[in-house]
């Protein structure tokens, strides 16, 4: 089976985010980055699923030039092609899905044609919930979402997840959009033939037109300080006796 | 009008879709126009009553026999239908997993833009929107645009509140227009969740560890602990990346929300991942070698020192005090 992971470049952010004097953009010159959580168990998912069933996985990032770095760690992984998106700026959900659908045409034309498309559930950063699900309607396929376990058996897929009170179960034909969630899996680290692997291999490079933004950002902020000044309960073990006063304070045992 | 999908539990609405209802009253009041809530599929019905006292003037509900489960395709086509037979203003709807999925549905079939999860809405055109990144430690303020606003209200950015309804109140159940490829993908069966044990979303006491843990058999006095205290453990994403603990155990933007009266935490450094599961939180504990440690900014109350010297000291002062 041939397998399409998306991914986006997003920033470790650590402890505490910093803006930009613009307001524009999280200040990362001091950061690193990597993918989405989500889409790093998604990149996880598609390699074994290849490995199980045969095939190839492609994986595609729409981002700046550097999120080659994001693309080159999905190859370490296991990943056979790799695609960029390049672009400057943000592009907002509606663009980006109908980029991707784009090149979904495209690679069908040329040939390869996907029998499954793998999206983290969210990304970290923006936070919308639709590129998935606005791909699978461009190309007129089925989509779950938020997807924790996936089988795939004969053409058909198995995938659950989370519902109210419990799990829910959806089986679909293939091809299908499946968005995923962070514990689907446990993501391997890469391994160092994999990593001189990924530095030969050639990324694919495309450079879209971007569309206006119909949800269009307008600046940053960051939420009220609400930093708090911890009181001291003591160093190492002689803070527990202070401890469990507040602990009977607060009601958490019997006083 | 203005429009709010209304998801339900077992015949009641849910307290997100009740948050979603007020932020789409004080919308509605500030346009003048009425606020209708959509619910779908007969099992609704129950739902319906009560949402009058949220200022809810009409109610329609979509029936038909294929809505007995969920499907997103055929929910959103419910709302496509509304939008192109009543063409509202807006539709909200709670930002929820099912609420954005919905919403992100309707956005793909209309062509309509989609503010996910929005704290504030300014009417007007666009709307002037705020909308939360980074699972709430970061704020962006965006124009939405589009004939017919498309959003999701964010989880307990307003409380839900009562009030009063432009009008009366009036019930319609309609027949949506659906097609078969709407339920392509629909449940096909559910499965309980395991009963018994005390779940990390609503336990009263959270244990949670780190890498300053240090190992998988680090965790047993943060277990011991937790036991004492009728809690349970949790845990950081770099834990589980390392196989320390199942993904199950993961508190943060990634894994599960925990509320607890007191969140107990050890060795964990602090970083926004983890902090935005811990946010509901009424105090914590921490528990870090490194002052300096950011999570030190989230803390109520602190221990500097190690964690496998300062955990089996609490374990053993709480039995001493239990003894006593």
């Amino acid at each position: 089976m041939d397998v399409l992971v998306c991914v986006k470049r997003v920033p470790i952010t650590g402890g505490r985010i910093t803006l930009t004097p613009d307001e524009q953009d999280i200040d990362t010159r001091y950061l690193g980055f990597t993918v989405s959580p989500h889409e790093e168990c998604a990149v996880e998912e598609a390699v074994r699923l290849v490995e199980a069933h045969g095939g190839s996985s492609t994986v595609l990032t729409l981002g700046p030039e550097a999120a080659e770095e994001q693309l080159r760690d999905g190859l370490a992984l296991g990943a056979d092609r790799a695609v960029l998106l390049e672009t400057d700026g943000e592009w907002d959900a509606a663009g980006t899905a109908a980029a991707i659908a784009q090149v979904v045409r495209d690679h069908s034309d040329a040939g390869v044609v996907y029998d499954l498309l793998l999206f983290g559930n969210e990304s970290a950063d923006a936070g919308g919930y639709q590129v998935g699900v606005r791909v699978a309607h461009a190309l007129d396929l089925p989509c779950v979402t938020g997807v924790k376990h996936l089988e795939i058996l004969n053409g058909t897929a198995a995938a659950r997840r989370e519902g109210p009170g419990g799990f829910e179960i959806y089986e679909l034909a293939l091809p299908a959009v499946i968005t995923v969630k962070e514990g689907i899996n446990l993501p391997r680290y890469p391994s160092i033939p994999g990593r001189l692997r990924a530095k030969k291999a050639s990324v694919e490079r495309i450079r879209p037109e971007r569309p206006a933004p119909g949800l269009e950002k307008v600046r940053l902020r960051l939420p009220q300080g609400r930093d708090k000044q911890a009181e001291m309960l003591g160093d190492g073990a002689a803070g527990a006796e202070r401890a469990v006063e507040v602990f009977r304070q607060i009601g958490v045992m019997p006083p | 009008m203005i429009v709010g999908l209304v998801e339900h539990d077992g015949g009641v609405a849910s307290e997100l879709s009740l948050q979603m209802l007020t932020l789409g009253r004080r919308l509605a009041e500030r346009i003048g126009f009425p606020l209708t809530a959509l619910l779908v599929g007969a099992d609704a019905r129950p739902a319906v009553d009560g949402l009058a006292a949220y200022g809810v003037s009409a109610v329609q509900l979509a029936v038909e026999n294929r809505l007995d489960e969920y499907a997103p395709g055929a929910w959103a086509a419910c709302v496509a239908d509304l939008i192109a037979r009543d063409r509202p203003r807006a539709v909200l709807a709670a930002g929820s997993d099912r609420g954005n999925e919905v919403m992100a549905h309707v956005g793909a079939r209309t062509g309509l833009p989609v503010a996910a999860n929005c704290t504030e809405v300014e009417p007007g055109d666009p709307y002037e929107v705020t909308r939360v990144r980074w699972g709430g430690s970061l704020l962006e303020e965006a124009r939405l645009h589009g004939d017919v606003k498309l959003l999701t209200v964010a989880p307990h950015a307003v409380q839900a509140e009562e009030g009063p309804a432009a009008g009366g109140f009036s019930v319609e159940e309609f027949s949506p227009a659906l097609q078969e490829k709407d339920f392509r993908v629909k449940v096909a069966r559910r499965e309980e969740r395991a009963a018994g044990k005390v779940s990390l979303s609503e336990a009263r006491v959270v244990v949670g560890g780190g890498r300053g843990v240090g190992s998988p058999e680090g965790f047993r006095p943060l277990e011991e602990l937790a036991e004492l205290l009728g809690g349970v453990v949790g845990c950081s994403r770099v834990v589980t990346s390392l196989g320390w603990r199942p993904h199950t155990d993961q508190v943060g933007q990634t894994g599960v929300r925990i509320a607890p009266d007191l969140y107990v935490a050890c060795g964990i450094s602090g970083a926004i991942q983890h902090m935005v599961g811990a946010k509901g939180a009424k105090r914590i504990l921490v528990v870090n070698t490194d002052p300096q440690a950011p999570i030190l900014a989230h803390a109520d109350y602190a221990i500097i020192g190690d964690v496998q010297e300062v955990v089996p000291a609490l374990v053993s002062a709480i039995k001493q005090a239990k003894a006593r």
